[in-house]
């Protein structure tokens, strides 16, 4: 009748034991004010008991020390909660620089995730431990919402666009993976598992998997096939921006305004190419792939790009055309979908 | 005169005219809070009916009773119903038009042919919403979150969105009539710092309903363009923004919750200092923090969506004002306790659902603190912490002030009295009843079970067990008062003036009041809640 | 019993200065309704103007800047036929606020007249969203969001003005059957303050829909 009846969830990632200090602080907190509150209102009833039907109470109206202390205090105990809780939210917002890229599609009703290395998942996510991986998630239809409670992580997944979230297992096991906004009539069934391993495992499952290719790869393969190296290779005469060393880079567009070309941007490019156009180049030249290009081959083809061009974080642009960045390596994370890119050219390592 | 008149001859507000048709044509402001108690009840049983369907299916971890659609659509009707046709006309309507006028000592409210037609609005808005519900019924949610309500919901959504658009016209004439008779028909004397805090609460709930009803409206009106003309205003496929739907939707959905607490705040306000004999305690600092609530409600809309991609900044904003404005809420509850203390106190019926109104809204405020931390919001958020939570504010709050109001002013309302003990044992039950359902739901939420969810994972059960068991605790303790104050309609023994010896202008009239109130204007020269100077009128010692 | 005044006094009013009072500040609570409705839409108009500048762009240069023009001339003129029709009930000159009355009525009309013929010639250029709409631009879809502001917000001012048109009805047969005089003419005074709201709306509607267009 009772399976596995507890009152506290598992804590498995980096994150989860600040979330848990502050639950219990405000548990203690809170309970000892509502304690203290309780037991004020429960007293006066008992002790002040109206003695006689025609007896009043005392008059007092204000107390203006009282009534600016408990303004005051409260107000100073607040403050400290939303320090707190901004400083977990950053910590939360934020995915370290080593993070592992994975990308994630939802639908109704189910999560499809790509690993660099080329594997797939349905519903289920492999995530090596100690190891930060941070997850780029888009939407086919309807706003989803990526939950894994025992990371203590969620993150709205919107259709149009890119949201981030991160985590960083530290504790091996087979957690919950929800959909916590409402999508419709299977909501309830979008619903998977997250499975951390220590990172040896990971890599033996990793070579376990039947992966085509790393998404980077991947990714040239269509930048290939939907016709995208047709204009832009590297030496197109100026009838499109140049795609190496964009990723994470300023550019300029035609409105005047700098924008960052990160992941959402890239996407956005493809979708819908003459929403921002790079300063100096004409609109309607490139087609929309709006339909034509599914959105795990928009992310393989983003990998690809971000393969040509420097990591985030990097500070020195590394030249393109001559200084190979191996991507998948940088990770620590040599497997067989790992690969080596140098120019436009992709080998299997 | 010679002959005695015998008492019962007089003309009350309910004896004055007769006939069906002088109940649907007054423009009597007592006679209309008649007829939206009979509306709001009649909605409210039929939320709770799919509130009961909906936690009797989540007995099992399995569908058991019903398939996952219909599950989806219980909670939709459930939150539609409730929130809109119970919560925001719930006590602002009934007991705020009841009570308001003869609170400041006027014969109606100002616009009394207004009023009138903002319960006509209410009802065909209700009948177009029932329509849809019984038609196929929805499945969106109450929020209607885009682009599933827009593009991919199958469902009656349109017609449930006109309905609620129809109902917003409702509240904003309803609190266009507050904020004109508060400002206009005071009585002579009656000063902004005369007033009762239940007048206070009700201004600032009514400036709440004219200011974030249109904007509702507008984003409803705009689903409705977009699911009939597939045009595509929140659809990220054509160029919409659906977060942008959020921002406009939560702009007047938080602002809402006020609109549902601060009456009900009014109501415990009258109640406590009438049932401790003793003034109000720091009757400006509640007072203004009324007013606080209601101003800084309307920037706080962002904290529900701390998870939905919206910069870290704004979420920061967002989370420092939702603290700000839990520093009035918090006065309230310290005044409301230092109110009690050393009052006279008595333990009727209203004062036992004042007092559990005090305690259930500490929990569902505190646990608002925990959740307007950013950090911790993003694990709880869409969780049934949030359900727990906010179930405490409009149930354990409103629901209980309702319920506490209801019975304060019943001798005014129906003339009669109410069967006391059995009344004491109905509040213990609906408070008992109601923790049982909805704490467990606390844990849940921490344990990550997800809101909306038809089926659930087995380790879940356990908790929902425990509140389903508190929600038919809950039912009898809901249908119990509706049976017995019936009954007290016809055969309670009759209520004299001021039963309670309470001090507002309402008590200065008999029971119930005649049709314009008061037999002559009253004249005010006492500060609120002022026992001392009312000693002799109240005979009290 | 004869005087204007005493016959229009409410029951629950104590003196006819009360009545007047609560009266306006009725309307101007409700007027603060209607700039949140309004304003609930030009801030989603900001919006995608901001994400879409090319695209809404493209859809005001689709507008007949010279038909919005003349529609802005009218509707200030109607609001100086109002101000007068305000003037003349305060000196009781009942015959020259009828007048005004019926000068703001069929300017407004004149006015609904030419909104609409907008309109229709829109949805012949298939400018009218939903199912009709065409537009070669890369930028349709933004375009598209621009009518799809453009009609709502258009739309729902021309029905405010509809509305309007018929409030000055009642305020022209109250006048004919001579309910106003100088002592009593609040209905007129509020009346007028609904109109000039009216008119103000559409100030900002001409300056988001048709003066960005100049621009190209």
């Amino acid at each position: 009748m009772i399976p596995s009846f507890r009152l506290f969830p598992d804590s498995a990632s980096t994150v989860s034991g600040e979330v848990n200090g502050f639950f219990i602080c405000m548990l203690i907190l809170c309970s000892l004010m509502a304690i203290g509150i309780a037991a004020l209102i429960i007293y006066s009833c008992l002790r002040y008991h109206r003695a006689h039907e025609r007896a009043i109470g005392d008059q007092r109206r204000y107390n203006v020390p009282l009534e600016v202390t408990w303004t005051v205090v409260p107000f100073v105990l607040f403050v400290g909660m939303f320090v707190w809780g901004a400083r977990m939210y950053f910590d939360i917002e934020r995915p370290p620089d080593n993070a592992i890229s994975m990308y994630v599609v939802g639908k109704q009703w189910m999560w499809k995730i790509q690993h660099p290395e080329g594997q797939r998942e349905i519903n289920t996510l492999h995530i090596p431990i100690g190891q930060p991986v941070k997850l780029t998630m888009t939407s086919e239809d309807v706003i989803h919402s990526f939950f894994v409670p025992a990371f203590r992580t969620k993150q709205d997944v919107l259709p149009g666009r890119y949201t981030t979230t991160w985590f960083e297992a530290s504790k091996a096991g087979k957690y919950h993976l929800f959909c916590a906004e409402y999508c419709g009539t299977k909501h309830s069934g979008m619903i998977g598992w997250i499975y951390a391993m220590p990172r040896k495992d990971y890599q033996t499952w990793l070579t376990q998997g039947a992966a085509e290719g790393s998404m980077a790869s991947m990714g040239e393969k269509y930048f290939h096939q939907f016709g995208c190296a047709n204009c832009h290779h590297f030496n197109n005469q100026g009838r499109c921006p140049d795609l190496r060393n964009l990723y994470m880079r300023p550019v300029q567009i035609s409105t005047g305004e700098t924008i960052i070309a990160d992941d959402n941007y890239l996407r956005e490019s493809i979708y819908d190419p003459n929403a921002k156009i790079v300063y100096g180049f004409h609109a309607n030249i490139m087609p929309n792939f709006t339909g034509v290009i599914q959105p795990e081959q928009v992310a393989e083809i983003i990998a690809y790009i971000k393969a040509l061009g420097p990591q985030p974080g990097a500070q020195e642009p590394s030249n393109p055309g001559t200084a190979p960045s191996t991507y998948g390596a940088q990770k620590g994370l040599a497997g067989p979908g790992a690969t080596s890119i140098s120019g436009s050219e992709v080998q299997e390592r | 005169m010679i002959e005695a008149v015998p008492v019962e001859v007089e003309k009350n507000y309910l004896t004055e005219k007769q006939g069906v048709l002088s109940w649907f044509l007054t423009t009597d402001h007592k006679r209309i809070a008649i007829l939206y108690t009979v509306a709001v009840t009649a909605l409210f049983f039929l939320g709770g009916f799919f509130a009961l369907m909906m936690r009797l299916e989540l007995l099992s971890p399995r569908n058991w009773l019903v398939s996952a659609e219909t599950y989806n659509k219980l909670f939709t009707m459930h939150g539609i119903i409730m929130v809109w046709f119970f919560l925001i006309p719930s006590i602002p309507n009934t007991l705020g038009n009841f009570v308001m006028p003869m609170a400041l000592g006027a014969k109606d409210l100002a616009f009394p042919k207004l009023n009138l037609l903002s319960w006509y609005v209410f009802m065909f808005a209700a009948a177009v919403t029932v329509y849809a519900l019984f038609r196929g019924g929805v499945d969106t949610g109450w929020t209607f979150y885009t682009p599933f309500s827009t593009s991919y919901s199958t469902t009656y959504v349109v017609a449930a969105a006109v309905g609620i658009f129809i109902s917003g016209f409702s509240s904003i004439l309803t609190g266009l009539n507050f904020i004109a008779t508060t400002h206009k028909m005071r009585a002579p004397g009656l000063t902004w710092y005369r007033l009762p805090i239940f007048v206070w609460s009700m201004y600032a709930t009514s400036l709440i309903l004219v200011l974030a009803t249109p904007v509702l409206a507008i984003t409803l009106l705009m689903v409705a363009v977009e699911r009939i003309f597939q045009v595509g205003i929140f659809d990220p496929a054509l160029g919409g923004d659906p977060v942008l739907f959020q921002h406009m939707f939560w702009f007047y959905s938080h602002p809402a919750v006020y609109i549902m607490v601060l009456p009900a705040m009014a109501v415990v306000s009258e109640i406590i200092p009438a049932f401790a004999r003793k003034p109000l305690f720091g009757y400006k600092a509640v007072a203004w923090s009324s007013i606080a609530i209601a101003t800084l409600g309307f920037l706080v809309w962002g904290h529900h969506m701390f998870t939905a991609g919206t910069s870290v900044y704004s979420a920061m904003v967002f989370s420092f004002l939702s603290y700000c404005i839990a520093v009035p809420s918090a006065i309230k509850v310290f005044n409301w306790a230092a109110t009690i203390y050393k009052g006279s106190i008595s333990w009727d019926t209203p004062m036992l659902y004042a007092i559990g109104f005090v305690g259930l809204f500490t929990i569902g405020g505190m646990t608002g603190l925990f959740l307007a931390a950013l950090g911790f919001d993003v694990h709880v958020q869409d969780t049934y912490f949030v359900v727990a939570h906010f179930h405490y504010i409009m149930v354990g709050g409103t629901v209980m002030a309702f319920l506490g109001g209801v019975h304060y002013w019943w001798p005014k309302i129906s003339g009669k009295m109410y069967p006391e003990g059995l009344a004491r044992v109905c509040a213990i039950v609906v408070f008992l009843g109601f923790n049982l359902t909805f704490f467990p739901q606390f844990v849940l939420g921490y344990l990550g079970m997800p809101r909306r969810y038809a089926a659930y994972p087995e380790e879940f059960q356990f908790l929902h067990i425990l509140s389903t068991a508190g929600a038919t605790i809950l039912g009898v303790g809901y249908v119990a008062p509706l049976l017995y104050l019936l009954w007290a309609w016809k055969y309670a023994k009759p209520a004299t003036s001021n039963p309670w010896r309470a001090t507002g202008l309402e008590w200065k009239t008999p029971s119930p009041p005649p049709a314009h109130n008061f037999e002559s204007t009253p004249v005010v020269n006492t500060r609120p809640y002022d026992y001392e100077a009312m000693k002799e009128e109240l005979d009290l010692v | 019993m004869s005087d204007p005044v005493a016959l229009e006094l409410r029951e629950q009013f104590a003196t006819p200065e009360q009545q007047r009072e609560t009266a306006s500040a009725g309307m101007w609570i409700f007027l603060m309704t209607e700039v949140l409705m309004f304003g609930a839409l030009f801030s989603a108009y900001t919006v995608y103007r901001i994400l879409h500048p090319q695209g809404f762009a493209l859809g005001s240069s689709e507008m007949d800047i010279l038909l919005g023009s003349i529609n802005t001339a009218i509707l200030l003129t109607t609001s100086l036929m109002m101000a007068f029709a305000e003037s003349n009930a305060q000196e009781g000159n009942e015959r020259w606020l009828a007048i005004c009355l019926i000068a703001v009525m069929l300017l407004g009309a004149v006015f609904l007249y030419v909104k609409f013929s907008e309109y229709i010639e829109h949805y012949h250029e298939h400018k009218a969203p939903g199912f009709w709409f065409e537009d070669s631009s890369p930028y349709a879809n933004n375009v598209q969001l621009f009518f799809v502001f453009y009609f709502i917000m258009t739309g729902l001012h021309a029905v405010h003005m509809i509305i309007g048109i018929g409030i000055m009805a009642f305020l022209l047969f109250r006048t004919w059957v001579g309910s106003f005089s100088a002592q009593y003419h609040t209905p007129i005074v509020i009346g007028g303050l609904y109109w000039h709201f009216v008119d103000i709306v559409w100030i900002f509607l001409y300056a988001i829909f048709y003066l960005p267009g100049l621009h190209r």
